[in-house]
């Protein structure tokens, strides 16, 4: 019955969205749509285990494995992220070594997807690395000290101690790069991950129906960032400790 | 006296004439209700408590902030009408600020300067000349290069005095100008307050300096809560206050 | 200041050079070691791949040079011109967005946050496909280029971004300068030009050198629609060069490029931040 209203959409108005009357269409769509959620959530988890670990190496002893984060983060926050992905999808991914699959061909370890998500997450994780390194050094080391002096040990009170407090002050900064990387995955279109932008274009290059695809797509990602932004917000609400921040 | 009565100037006519003026901020009741005259050439002090509404009367008086009920007339403008012309009304008051609020990007002269230039479009030979005789006059002759951000306390609030002079205006109000300043710069600030008093400028000032107030003002009206407790000549409210509550403020205050 | 007997104070790496120079250098020099041994360790597995017969990967590298840099010319082409007009326009629109005629700042706001949360990559495609690839005017065709469309592609978002960061730091003057200049009898418009944006641009300017490293490194997005520039201009060499080895190395060397270029403006960026750091 929907779909009975969108193809009258289609003969009286020529407004053709395809995904709501056909089922290849829809389907391919809705596809994208799961493909991109899951690209987000993993480089969301990835990326955010990127930046804390970085954030604790940082403050290491041990003055190479510092050069070495420092490096990473100065040289991934200065590179575009598409060239990154290139990188690793064709350039890394051609020295990796080739995993016989089970029908009697091989294939390289990481597929598309996996590359995308590895390269996004390093991308947002030099990001997050210097927002958890903010938010650390913005709890002052009075709180350090005092955990120390009931006898917490270093790695303890990084944990129980600094990391709740750094990680709420980090929490706006966090949120907005978050809501980057959401807009971010469309790049993977560019290795063929069957992402919303993928789908899309495959849709409208059958369809032909670019400019209502276009507008479907820009209306799914707003919708996208809007609910991630409520979602983040409710979070921020729910973390927020009262009087701490004046 | 009754809370909020009323008394005519004392020398010829009211140049700004406030009528039971009330004004709210949400549930906050600022302005309960104030009356009074000013004549021309008439210094007034407000004096009172904080949040007894005086910041917020001088900003009603020149429509900064809207009245909510009640009637005030400048030099026969009426600010509470609907059809003010703003822009004529302030060329008529000027106000100090206690946060001076100079334009840090522009040099002492230039923030004299700006306003008679692009405002009323006066010639820039003649407002120059002006400005540097608004200088002189808050002797703050040499400084004229000088950014708001080279200047101390009492020099960026002398400028600020002087800048709105430029305007021409008729009635001078001064917002707790000194609160901010270090003691020894209050004196400098005091001093340009009276001799613009002696000249015969009209001025209202909001004040916790009481030994100035004693000093200049032809009245001295007290507020608290948003209402004129008491008000009359200094000698009378400083030397035997009638109401108990300004009996009390007093006490605390000298 | 000299210390007395500072010949007798124990060594800090920080002192000297670095000292003088008054800022932390090992970032500088971490970044630096760290990519230089990536590029070596790069070198060294493409090499290992191959058992080195053909002609050396640096020296192919170094062979190609011009013609890349020749793609990457077109990346610095497309972001000014993305921030040119980006920025002459999102100002407009920052201050549309604090106006007081609700029939100007919905909209505004509502254009903002539009073009903020759109992938550039979609509002790329928005323009690429849907502005047209030839104006007539005055009974003549006049062509417009891809890497134009793109570049106009890209002054979308700038424009938001812009947007709010003026408005932004409009927001940041105190109250007191609206105050003291609507007491004086400035109109709205005259406040705003003469008084308070003069005092914005300090404040926006390392926000906005921060945006355009961002526009130089989204410019490459415009590989995937097909424009010519420094990303296309690797993929033409790898596909003429043919060689599985040059791979690694080739996206590296395009990575260093864009490092070259954006990681000085991100320092410049920090220094400027650091020295006009407005009290608030």
């Amino acid at each position: 019955m929907v779909a009975e209203w969108f193809r009258q959409l289609k003969e009286s108005a020529n407004v053709n969205l395809t995904i709501f009357y056909d089922r290849f269409d829809g389907l391919t769509y809705l596809n994208g749509l799961a493909t991109t959620v899951k690209l987000s959530a993993a480089c969301l988890v990835l990326s955010v285990v990127f930046g804390i670990g970085g954030a604790w190496l940082q403050r290491s002893g041990w003055a190479p494995l510092r050069w070495l984060v420092n490096g990473y983060v100065a040289f991934f926050r200065n590179t575009p992220p598409l060239a990154q992905l290139y990188f690793f999808y064709f350039g890394v991914g051609s020295i990796m070594p080739l995993i016989p699959d089970g029908a009697g061909g091989t294939h390289r370890l990481f597929d598309n997807f996996q590359w995308a998500v590895i390269s996004m997450s390093l991308f947002a994780g030099a990001f997050n690395v210097e927002i958890f390194r903010a938010g650390i050094e913005a709890v002052p080391k009075a709180t350090t000290d005092a955990a120390e002096a009931l006898g917490y040990s270093r790695f303890k009170a990084y944990i129980h101690i600094v990391l709740p407090l750094a990680f709420r002050i980090s929490l706006p900064a966090l949120n907005n790069n978050l809501v980057t990387m959401v807009k971010g995955t469309t790049i993977a279109y560019a290795i063929g991950v069957p992402e919303l932008l993928t789908a899309s274009a495959t849709i409208w290059n059958a369809s032909t129906n670019i400019p209502e695809m276009m507008n479907v797509l820009m209306i799914t990602f707003l919708a996208l960032v809007g609910i991630l932004v409520v979602v983040m917000h409710r979070i921020e609400r729910a973390l927020h400790i009262p009087g701490y921040n004046r | 006296m009754a809370a909020g009565g009323t008394m005519s100037g004392i020398s010829g006519d009211a140049v700004v004439s406030v009528r039971d003026v009330h004004k709210s901020f949400g549930a906050i009741d600022v302005l309960g209700g104030i009356s009074m005259d000013v004549g021309r050439g008439d210094v007034v002090c407000i004096i009172g408590p904080s949040g007894s509404g005086k910041s917020t009367l001088l900003r009603c008086i020149n429509a900064l902030v809207p009245v909510d009920r009640g009637e005030i007339v400048v030099a026969g403008m009426t600010v509470t009408s609907p059809t003010l012309d703003k822009l004529a009304l302030r060329r008529k008051v000027g106000i100090v600020f206690q946060q001076y609020n100079l334009f840090p990007h522009k040099t002492a002269l230039q923030n004299i300067m700006m306003a008679p230039i692009h405002v009323l479009k006066r010639d820039r030979r003649e407002v120059e000349e002006l400005a540097r005789q608004l200088m002189r006059k808050v002797r703050l002759s040499g400084k004229e290069a000088c950014y708001p951000g080279e200047l101390s306390g009492g020099q960026q609030q002398r400028v600020a005095i002087a800048r709105s002079l430029a305007m021409k205006p008729e009635v001078m109000m001064f917002d707790e100008v000194t609160a901010a300043l270090d003691p020894e710069t209050v004196k400098e600030v005091l001093t340009t307050i009276r001799e613009l008093a002696e000249d015969g400028m009209t001025c209202m000032l909001v004040t916790h300096e009481m030994g100035f107030a004693r000093e200049i003002a032809d009245r001295v009206y007290f507020t608290d809560h948003g209402v004129i407790v008491e008000h009359g000549p200094p000698k009378e409210l400083f030397g035997s206050p009638r109401d108990p509550r300004t009996r009390e403020f007093l006490e605390h205050v000298l | 200041m000299s210390r007395p007997f500072a010949v007798l104070l124990p060594f800090r790496p920080g002192d000297g050079l670095a000292g003088i120079a008054g800022y932390r250098a090992d970032r500088r020099v971490a970044a630096g070691l760290a990519l230089a041994a990536g590029l070596i360790l790069v070198h060294a597995a493409a090499h290992a791949a191959t058992a080195g017969a053909k002609p050396a990967i640096l020296e192919t590298l170094w062979r190609w040079t011009p013609f890349l840099l020749g793609g990457f010319v077109w990346n610095i082409v497309i972001s000014a011109l993305a921030m040119a007009v980006g920025t002459a326009l999102g100002f407009l629109l920052g201050i549309a967005q604090i106006s007081q005629v609700r029939a100007v700042r919905a909209p505004s706001w509502f254009a903002t946050q539009l073009l903020r949360n759109a992938p550039w990559l979609v509002l790329l495609f928005y323009c690429m496909y849907l502005l047209p690839f030839q104006l007539h005017v005055f009974g003549t065709r006049i062509g417009i280029p891809d890497w134009l469309k793109a570049a106009f592609g890209f002054a979308l978002p700038v424009m938001a971004y812009v947007s709010e960061i003026v408005r932004g730091a409009i927001r940041s003057i105190p109250a007191g300068q609206w105050e003291s200049a609507e007491a004086l009898s400035f109109t709205r418009s005259q406040t705003i030009w003469m008084i308070i944006i003069p005092q914005c641009l300090k404040r926006m300017l390392p926000a906005w050198m921060n945006l355009y490293a961002i526009v130089t490194m989204a410019s490459v997005l415009a590989n995937v629609v097909g424009v010519s520039e420094g990303l296309t201009a690797a993929r033409e060499m790898l596909a003429a060069e043919q060689r599985v080895e040059l791979l690694l190395p080739v996206y590296a060397y395009v990575l260093l490029w864009f490092f070259a270029y954006c990681y000085p403006i991100a320092r410049a960026t920090v220094f400027l931040e650091r020295r006009w750091a407005v009290a608030h």
